[in-house]
Order: structure tokens, then C-alpha cells, then sequence
């Protein structure tokens, strides 16, 4: 159960970071006229296609205690990044990206432009623009972005291996800890685990779909 | 933002732009136009196509002219020599799209504040009852856009723009798609509601019969530039270009030669084309032997299966009907007469003479019909 409470704690963490910082670079990449766009696009899309142990082993480079990353932190805490909390949320943050900003990109750029005009015409800024017309009317892909990103940081398994360790309480998330069971033969407490996963990641896709569907919204149908 | 000096009149509208717009490379379109709307309504008219939308979206601030200078109310918004661009939130011109773009998430009443954030809650609630009442649209304050018929959207847009008491207000087709009346009925409350703020209001249309319903100034816009301006007479019924022409409706553009001048009737005489059909127009400035353009409406060319006796028109041609089209409620004929002219007929004309193709038929132009183009 440690496991399973450390996987929600640290999917819920990796979810809120993933919104906050996801949404100003989706907003970017859906407005933007930039033509080197396609190379942010890329980089942001690359967690889908790199195998996670490629990730995991750069982090893992990154945040040793002779990487940059693991030096500015010994620095700043007095402990490495490696095989850490925080380390997982970090490499799960980068991971799990795409399944963040792609939702928000593409609902950002539904947006009609003529929406954005009007509002500008009226007086509002940027922000005002964002906060009062793009954000409401992007409501379905956000809620898309926070679940996605979620259910895959919930499901992850290379990365946090590379990078997390196996510690227990501090790194054993839920999918480790099956493996974990596996290899020892506790096919019973292995099952239950598994049980457990299969149901959020089912209902937690739900949510999405439904959202998407528009079997229920925030506002009324258009 | 700094005073215009010399401006006669500190309300009024002048735009002066350049705008070219490229596509792989090669410059497609160039803008360049210089206007000046005064407080009251203006009619932007041309094809679609003509920079109408850009002419707004430049003095609105959404779009940015390669240069050129644009005040209003006093105030410089734009001046490529100086470097001024004031943003478009802080342009105070009030812009009402042909998609009206009302906030779909936001009942009426708020969208109609949406331009009053900065206000005080207590004078915001006072402005929005004014301006939903001045609009008659007080009753639908709680529905939201999806919920509230098209003429109804439209007069809540107008309010949502008007509300925020802009120095210019761009209009841009907003009332397409109503029937004449419930059109004319909008106009008169926005009238009514300038009568007082007395701004320039300009107005996009390609549809000929809305500049003659709203009947004031018009620019008429060709290929980016003001091809003329004046009174909606002067300016339409005098067509100065081919594609003005069959913008404003004027199915039959004919070149002709002209033979005589009878002044004194206020008429000449004119040669369609190469043919021999001889046909009396209104007096225009040429001289016998010199070539104008004659533009006809398809709509006001009688027709005829026998030869018309005791008429006061005075140009009746023989002819052939050498095709019969219909669509819609309209039948289009297109007649040979030596030189082709299209006919417009109603579907029960057709029935009731027993038109058809290779039919003969006489058609009947009177004098003041036949316009002359420059």
C-alpha cells in the first residue's frame, strides 16, 4: 500500500507541475508565428517515441553527483538528485510532457482566432484574453492534460527504475513494486496491485473520453 | 496618444494605408487606399476580395499596415513615420464581425461587459441595462449565445461593441442573412444610438440592395483601391469599372459606339458592339464616334414573344432566347440580338409566354436603364 500511496502522491505532483508549466508553452506553440516552431514541437513530442531507459539513463548522467544537474543540487541542498523523490519528479516531469502540452495544444488552436480578435478589440490584454476566453473554452483538453499526465507519471516504470532505484517509501512506486513481486513469486499481492492499476487507469480514461465526448460540460452546448 | 492639429472635424475617421500581401514570395494583393469616414455611416462596398476586411482589421489593429497613418477621435493610432502603433485593446474602435464572434461560455449580459472589466461594478450594471435596453435585447440578459435566435445575436453583439463608447465603429457584413425588415429595424436603433455619440460608423456590405436600404456615403472598394466615393447614386449607378459593375449587379456590360448627341432630350444614340442593334442612352460626355460602356440590370430588360406597340421605352431589339436557365426563383435567359444580353424573368413569365430555347422575343430597355460607364 506504501506503493501505491507514493505512486498517487508522486502522479498528483507531477500532474500540477505539468499544468503550470505545460500551459504557457502550449500556448506558445499553438500562437506563436515563429517558423522554428517545429523545433520546439519536436523536442516536446520526443518523450513519445525515446525508449524510457534513453531518458532515464541522460537524467541519470544529469543528476549524479558529477552531472550539472546533481552538482547545482548539492549545492543548493546539501544531497544528490539521484535515486530521490524529488529526482522522480523531475524525470517524470520531462517524461510525461507530451501527454501534458499536446492536449492544450490542440485545444488552444481550436480557439476561433475570431474570438481572440474580438476580445482584443474589446480592451483585454494577453492574460485577460487567456484567463477569460481561451482557458474556458480549453477546459476539456486541460482536464485531458491533467488526467493523461497523471495515469501515464501513475503507470511509468522505465524511467523511475533508472533514475529512482528501488527504495522503499521513497522510490518503489506501484509498478516497480509488481515487478518486485513477480521476481519473488507473490502472484497474489502482485494481482491485487495490478487490480488497482487497471481500475484507475480505466476510470481515469473515462474521465478524458467523457470530457471529450461532451456527455457532460461546463457550459452549454454551442 | 497626441492631438491631430488641422483635423475639421476631431471625431472624424482618416486612414491612409498601404498593406501588401504576399503569398510564396510574390506580392498577390496591394491595399492602398486613403479615406476619411465622418461621424454618421459609411458604406464600404466591393467584391469580395476588394481589402475591405483588411481596410478594417488595419484601423481596428489586428492587422499592421506596411505604412500609412490612421487617427480617430483626435488621436493618432497609427503612424508608420512616427512609429506609433497603439495595440489593438487600447484603439478603443469597436469592431462587429460577420461571425459576430460572441463569447459562446458567457450569457449575454456578459458578454456586453466583457469591455467594462475596468469599470466599477455599480456604473458597469448601469451601462449594460442602458445599452441592452437601446438594443431591445433586455429580456435574453441570462441566455447564452447558443440559445438566442440570429437577428437577436446580432443586436447583441452591436451592444457589446457600442457599450464600451468607442470613437469608430467597424461593421463587417454583421446583418447578413436577416430578412430585410428585421435589417432595416437594427439599423434604425443603431441610428437612433449614434444620433447622440455621433461617431464614424463604417459599414462593410457586397450586397447592392443594403447600401441602397441604409442610402448614405459610400467607398467602393476595387481590387485595393477606393475606386470611388460619394453619394450610393453617384457612386453605384454610374459604375466606373467593369468589376464594380457586376458587383452592383449590372449583369450586362456592352462596349458602344456612339453616333449622335441629342441634347436637347438629354440622350444619344448609341451601337452595341459590332452589331447593328441601335439603342438611345442617357447623354454622358462623348463625342459622336467615341466608344462607352453601357451597363444593364438583368432585372430591368423587359421581354416580349411579339413586337410591343405604343410604348414609351424607347429601345425595343429583335432577338433569340439562346439558352433558359433556371435557379432558384429566377429564370436567366440569355438572349442574341447580335450582341448577348442576360434577361432575369420570374418562373410563371416563363410558363405563361412559353419560353424555351430558339424562341424569338423582343426586348424592351428603357432609356434611364442603360447606365453609362466611364
Amino acid at each position: 500500500m506504501e506503493a501505491l500511496w507514493l505512486s498517487m502522491k508522486l502522479a498528483s505532483c507531477v500532474a500540477a507541475i505539468l499544468l503550470v508549466m505545460g500551459m504557457p508553452v502550449a500556448y506558445w506553440l499553438a500562437y506563436s508565428n515563429w517558423r522554428g516552431k517545429f523545433l520546439l514541437e519536436s523536442l516536446v513530442a520526443l518523450p513519445l517515441v525515446l525508449p524510457p531507459t534513453v531518458l532515464g539513463f541522460y537524467a541519470l548522467v544529469a543528476m549524479g553527483p558529477r552531472g550539472p544537474l546533481g552538482r547545482l543540487w548539492i549545492a543548493l541542498f546539501g544531497h544528490g538528485l539521484a535515486f530521490t523523490f524529488s529526482g522522480l519528479i523531475l524525470v517524470s516531469v520531462l517524461y510525461s510532457f507530451p501527454f501534458a502540452a499536446q492536449p492544450m495544444i490542440a485545444s488552444f488552436e481550436g480557439v476561433d482566432r475570431k474570438l481572440l480578435d474580438a476580445s482584443a478589440v474589446l480592451g483585454a490584454g494577453g492574460l485577460r484574453t487567456f484567463c477569460r476566453v481561451i482557458l474556458p473554452l480549453s477546459l476539456p483538453g486541460v482536464v485531458t492534460a491533467a488526467v493523461l499526465s497523471f495515469a501515464h507519471t501513475l503507470g511509468e516504470f522505465g524511467v523511475v527504475l533508472m533514475v529512482g532505484g528501488n527504495l522503499a517509501g521513497v522510490t518503489r512506486t506501484v509498478s516497480i513494486d509488481i515487478y518486485d513481486r513477480v521476481q519473488s513469486l507473490e502472484y497474489g499481492e502482485a494481482n491485487r496491485m495490478a487490480l488497482v492499476l487497471l481500475a484507475i487507469s480505466f476510470s481515469v480514461l473515462c474521465v478524458v473520453y467523457a470530457v471529450n465526448r461532451r456527455v457532460w460540460t461546463p457550459w452549454a452546448a454551442k | 496618444m497626441d492631438a491631430v492639429g488641422g483635423e475639421v472635424n476631431a471625431k472624424m475617421l482618416t486612414a491612409r494605408i498601404r498593406k501588401e500581401r504576399r503569398s510564396a514570395g510574390a506580392t498577390s494583393f496591394v491595399l492602398d487606399v486613403s479615406i476619411e469616414v465622418s461621424p454618421g455611416i459609411t458604406i464600404l462596398f466591393g467584391a469580395s476580395g476588394a481589402g475591405k476586411s483588411t481596410l478594417l482589421d488595419c484601423v481596428a489593429g489586428l492587422a499592421r499596415p506596411d505604412e500609412g497613418r490612421i487617427a480617430a477621435g483626435g488621436d493618432v493610432l497609427f503612424d508608420s513615420e512616427r512609429g506609433i502603433n497603439i495595440p489593438a485593446p487600447k484603439r478603443r474602435t469597436a469592431y462587429v464581425f460577420q461571425t459576430l464572434a460572441l463569447f459562446p461560455h458567457l450569457s449575454a449580459e456578459e458578454n456586453v461587459s466583457y469591455g467594462l472589466m475596468d469599470l466599477g461594478e455599480e456604473k458597469r450594471q448601469e451601462r449594460v441595462e442602458a445599452i441592452l435596453k437601446a438594443f431591445r435585447v433586455e429580456k435574453l440578459r441570462k441566455q447564452r449565445p447558443g440559445e438566442i435566435s440570429g437577428g437577436e445575436k446580432q443586436r447583441i453583439a452591436l451592444a457589446r461593441s457600442l457599450v464600451t463608447e468607442p470613437r469608430v465603429l467597424l461593421l463587417d457584413e454583421p446583418l447578413t442573412g436577416l430578412d430585410a425588415e428585421l435589417k432595416a429595424a437594427i439599423v434604425d436603433d443603431l441610428r437612433a444610438w449614434n444620433a447622440a455619440k455621433g461617431i464614424p460608423i463604417l459599414y462593410v456590405t457586397h450586397s447592392r440592395e443594403e447600401v441602397d436600404a441604409l442610402g448614405e456615403r459610400v467607398i467602393a472598394l476595387d481590387n485595393g483601391r477606393v475606386a470611388s466615393a460619394g453619394a450610393p447614386m453617384d457612386v453605384l449607378d454610374a459604375p466606373r469599372r467593369k468589376k464594380l459593375a457586376q458587383a452592383a449587379g449590372f449583369e450586362n456590360l456592352l462596349t458602344a459606339t456612339v453616333l449622335d448627341l441629342r441634347e436637347a432630350d438629354g440622350v444619344m444614340r448609341v451601337r452595341l458592339g459590332e452589331s447593328a442593334c441601335e439603342i438611345e442612352v442617357p447623354l454622358g460626355y462623348a463625342a459622336a464616334g467615341n466608344h462607352v460602356q453601357v451597363a444593364v440590370r438583368a432585372g430591368d430588360i423587359l421581354l416580349a414573344t411579339e413586337r410591343p406597340h405604343g410604348l414609351s421605352a424607347r429601345n425595343v431589339m429583335e432577338g433569340r432566347i439562346v439558352s433558359l436557365e433556371q435557379r432558384g426563383t429566377m429564370a436567366i435567359a440569355r438572349v442574341d440580338c447580335g450582341v448577348a444580353f442576360v434577361v432575369h424573368v420570374t418562373p410563371g413569365a416563363v410558363r405563361a409566354l412559353e419560353l424555351s430555347s430558339g424562341h424569338r422575343v423582343w426586348l424592351v430597355l428603357k432609356t434611364h436603364s442603360c447606365h453609362l460607364v466611364e
